[in-house]
């Protein structure tokens, strides 16, 4: 074979890449024509979702999927950022091996054992320990109210957050490393306490790729399937407290799609699974851009 | 000088130091908060799973409904199936891009744009991936098969493969490369068996990331291999897979189901952790440095 | 007022490498004092125990006695007051490219507490033109970044930001040599105008730019110091062969 055979070959498979992404949009567009055509952009702003009697409203999927999202985010970026000060900056240089293999270890564990660990261990903890402190502290919101059944939207959130801390972590750890140690050295050479200089020399510096890495992690909250699925209660409505069952966009396609009544029913879906294809995409665009801005494109493990 | 000579009050000093000991508080809690829920779940997989990891688990069918003393055995061949499936369509499809990205088109616009693309893919919701396989074989075949499952998994592969092969073969030194060019043979058998080669340890942990990852894939499979409670390994029928079955068993009534949904959890978990645990050995004390 | 710093049998180790032995020396105030000899000589690990850096290091150890101004900074007061009485200017110009130049000159006061905007432009005002850099910048104070000035710029910043927390010794690390001579001779320039304030201590490379500044220099080899004198003395009658030998060119 000529080099230049092989060579095209190569070129070829690079360019699946792309041939992929295509693929994914034409086959969402083609299936979903029937309830593009048909409703538009109400279907984005409908709130009844009832396949039975041919009405489908998107509402409930995102409000779920943003809600939900929105939850895990509040409870893991803390969390993460608070792993990654611990593991550059305080943690011992023989320990941090361990540590991290640790975080690296929550990434490895399937959707599905999590939602299964959430089911039996996680919402009833929730529900006797956790839920009823957070109605009686912030009853008041609103947001934490009774009937409590323990699955809902807390409990998505939770679990999602407990999935997308290693990716906010690893990245804010990346992004912390690459800072130059003379930053560090400049702010303790001014009479700095520790917390101080990881504030002012390395978060500082940083925080442009934690944003990023933040973003990254709402891009994997936003698309995760079966955790959520099996936890949120698969109630198509919307509900001002946390602890009521609802939906997400993902949860719904995965729950009706073989059980779908209708050819109507699937496009439907489909159209749910469209808008959460070009969301996750621009998510994850603007993420990584922003992590490449402050790493320089060094070829960012593939997570 | 002496009217701004900031020497910082008490209160100040007092304050910084109690800032900077909470913090330290804060980001152990952080640490031990996030391990927390791994070591959770790791002793529930354990002591619920373990139980119910007995011969009948690995070699029987589902029980009827309602029945005890069913394995899982149809699920474990069903993936090895859907995995070997998929690592044919994307180790090789994603080996060579990796080799285009790191041999060919180094440096270039397009492949800046094919890695970043590689990486925005990663971020698409397996469930997407999957109506789109869904469309794209199962509705033109009418019907759900072994073979849709495995495009899809590889599919997903693919990016995951390309990228770490790329970074495996930047890493290698150029000197290799000369090496290989001197000794006049056409330039792709050089590539092969000599760049490709060298950096193949890396590669194959690179793949195996990738493995790891989709072997807990449910979400794709769910409208492409379906699932099966039988025996079936054709590749034109629903083929069972481990995490669907799983998924199935948790959400089912039945004790006996939810055992059985640890067991599996807890083979499918030990899998995967065992893949991670040897790549990272690999690339922290073997052949290759900083890759992790 | 600058002070005096007063070392007694320091002896400093990174890990297993004993890098100072037993160093005893006494820097006058209000004065500069060079620091000179080969590479891994030690003498950027003497400069660094003297505002408590080298400690940053985990393998790093210390014994003996550092007085500042009658204080012993190892034992009676806190390495945080220390690095603020003792501040340092680092080899390469190190600002925060976050901050814009108010910000970096300001960072250190904002630390120990200081809201006050008058304070603040006050000594920020102040600094700048200690450093010698306030009519170059005194426009774009707010508006331009401190990582966007040029090199020799950047440095001066970090000499502002550096004397913005008033401290009473200035220590340099081989301050110019990252960059070109004309920035060079404003440093030094400089040194003759901060003496007046504060004690300086420069480690240098450049044997002829510590002939310039300083009225003291020692020579370190091997983690020892070898001679401790009058910058005439040590430059036109060494007393010991090999600050002689190392003056002369014959090694390092």
């Amino acid at each position: 074979m000529a080099d230049s055979t092989f060579r095209w070959l190569m070129l070829l498979c690079a360019l699946s890449i792309f041939a992929i992404v295509a693929l994914i949009a034409i086959e969402l567009v083609t299936h979903s024509q029937m309830t593009l055509a048909k409703f538009g952009l109400k279907f984005f702003v409908g709130s009844a979702w009832d396949p039975v009697s041919g009405e489908f409203g998107a509402l409930p999927f995102i409000f779920g999927t943003l809600v939900s999202s929105a939850v895990s985010l509040i409870l893991a970026v803390p969390l993460a950022v608070g792993v990654a000060i611990f593991l550059t900056e305080m943690c011992p240089k023989a320990l941090r091996g361990s540590f991290s293999f640790l975080t690296e270890l929550l990434a490895a564990i399937p959707s599905v054992v999590y939602g299964t660990w959430a089911i039996f261990t996680l919402v009833p903890l929730l529900r006797e320990y956790v839920d009823p402190v957070l109605i009686k502290l912030l009853g008041w919101t609103g947001l934490f109210v009774q009937p409590d059944f323990g699955i809902g939207m807390f409990a998505a959130g939770v679990i999602l957050a407990i999935m997308i801390l290693p990716i906010i972590s690893s990245l804010t750890r990346e992004v912390m490393t690459a800072v130059p140690h003379t930053q560090r050295e400049a702010v303790l050479a001014l009479g700095a306490t520790r917390w101080e200089m990881i504030r002012m020399g390395v978060l500082r510096n940083a925080r442009v790729g934690i944003v990023g890495s933040i973003i990254l992690g709402l891009g994997r909250a936003l698309g995760e399937t079966m955790a959520v699925a099996m936890v949120i209660g698969s109630s198509p409505t919307i509900s001002k407290s946390l602890l009521a069952p609802g939906y997400s966009m993902a949860a719904v396609i995965a729950n009706e799609f073989n059980e779908a009544v209708s050819d109507v029913h699937r496009s439907a879906l489909i159209e749910i699974g469209l808008a959460l294809f070009l969301v996750t995409i621009v998510v994850n665009a603007c993420a990584r851009l922003l992590v490449w801005a402050v790493t320089r494109g060094a070829p960012a493990r593939a997570t | 000088m002496a009217t701004t000579h900031p020497k910082s009050s008490t209160a100040n000093r007092r304050w910084r130091w109690f800032a900077n000991h909470t913090a330290s508080v804060l980001a152990v809690a952080s640490t031990i908060l996030v391990i927390a829920p791994l070591v959770a779940i790791f002793v529930d997989l354990v002591y619920k799973g373990a139980v119910s990891l007995n011969w009948n688990f690995f070699t029987k069918l589902p029980a009827p409904v309602g029945e005890n003393g069913g394995g899982m055995a149809n699920s474990i061949v069903g993936s090895a199936l859907l995995l070997g499936l998929a690592s044919l369509m994307g180790v090789p499809i994603g080996i060579s891009a990796g080799i285009y990205l790191s041999e060919y088109g180094r440096g270039t616009k397009l492949s800046n744009v094919v890695r970043f693309t590689a990486d925005v893919l990663n971020g698409v919701p397996s469930i997407v991936m999957g109506i789109a396989v869904y469309g794209l074989i199962v509705v033109p075949q009418k019907g759900f098969s072994a073979f849709a499952g495995g495009v899809v998994l590889g599919i997903m592969m693919i990016p995951t493969v390309a990228r770490t092969t790329e970074e495996m073969l930047l890493m290698e030194p150029h000197s290799i490369r000369e090496a290989a060019l001197g000794l006049g043979v056409p330039n792709w058998r050089s590539m092969l068996s000599i760049t490709l080669k060298t950096a193949m340890p890396g590669v194959i942990t690179g793949c195996m990331l990738a493995f790891a990852r989709v072997a807990g894939e449910t979400a794709p499979l769910l409208f492409t291999a379906l699932g099966n409670e039988f025996w079936s390994t054709a590749l034109n029928q629903p083929i069972a897979a481990l995490p669907l079955q799983i998924y199935v068993y948790a959400l089912g009534p039945y004790d006996e189901w939810h055992r059985l949904a640890w067991a599996g959890s807890l083979v499918l978990v030990f899998l995967i952790v065992v893949s991670v645990a040897l790549v990272r050995f690999v690339t922290t004390r073997g052949v290759l440095k900083g890759a992790s | 007022m600058g002070v005096s710093i007063e070392v007694n049998n320091l002896n400093a180790w990174y890990g297993t490498n004993h890098t100072l032995q037993d160093i005893t020396l006494h820097i006058p105030a209000n004065e500069a004092t060079a620091l000179i000899g080969p590479s891994g000589c030690g003498k950027s690990t003497f400069v660094r125990c003297l505002n408590r850096m080298h400690e940053t290091n985990p393998i790093a150890k210390v014994t003996g006695e550092v007085k500042v101004g009658g204080q012993d900074i190892y034992s009676e007061t806190s390495a945080v007051e220390v690095r603020r009485r003792i501040g340092m200017v680092f080899q390469r110009p190190n600002p925060f490219p976050t901050m814009s130049i108010y910000d970096n000159v300001a960072s250190g006061l904002r630390l120990n507490g200081y809201r006050n905007r008058r304070v603040l432009d006050e000594v920020v005002e102040r600094s700048l033109k200690s450093s010698a850099l306030w009519d170059e910048v005194k426009d774009e104070l707010k508006k331009k970044s401190g990582a966007s000035l040029s090199g020799g710029q950047q440095q001066r910043l970090c000499i502002a930001r550096a004397l913005a927390v008033d401290p009473e010794v200035l220590l340099m690390d081989e301050p110019a040599s990252a960059l070109d001579p004309v920035s060079t001779a404003k440093i030094e320039d400089l040194i003759f105008q901060l003496k007046v304030q504060y004690t300086i201590v420069i480690e240098t490379h450049n044997m002829q730019q510590a002939a310039r500044v300083a009225e003291r220099t020692g020579f370190f080899l091997n983690g020892r110091l070898v001679e401790f004198d009058s910058t005439h003395k040590i430059f036109t009658n060494p007393g010991d062969k090999r600050t002689e030998d190392y003056i002369t060119g014959r090694f390092g």
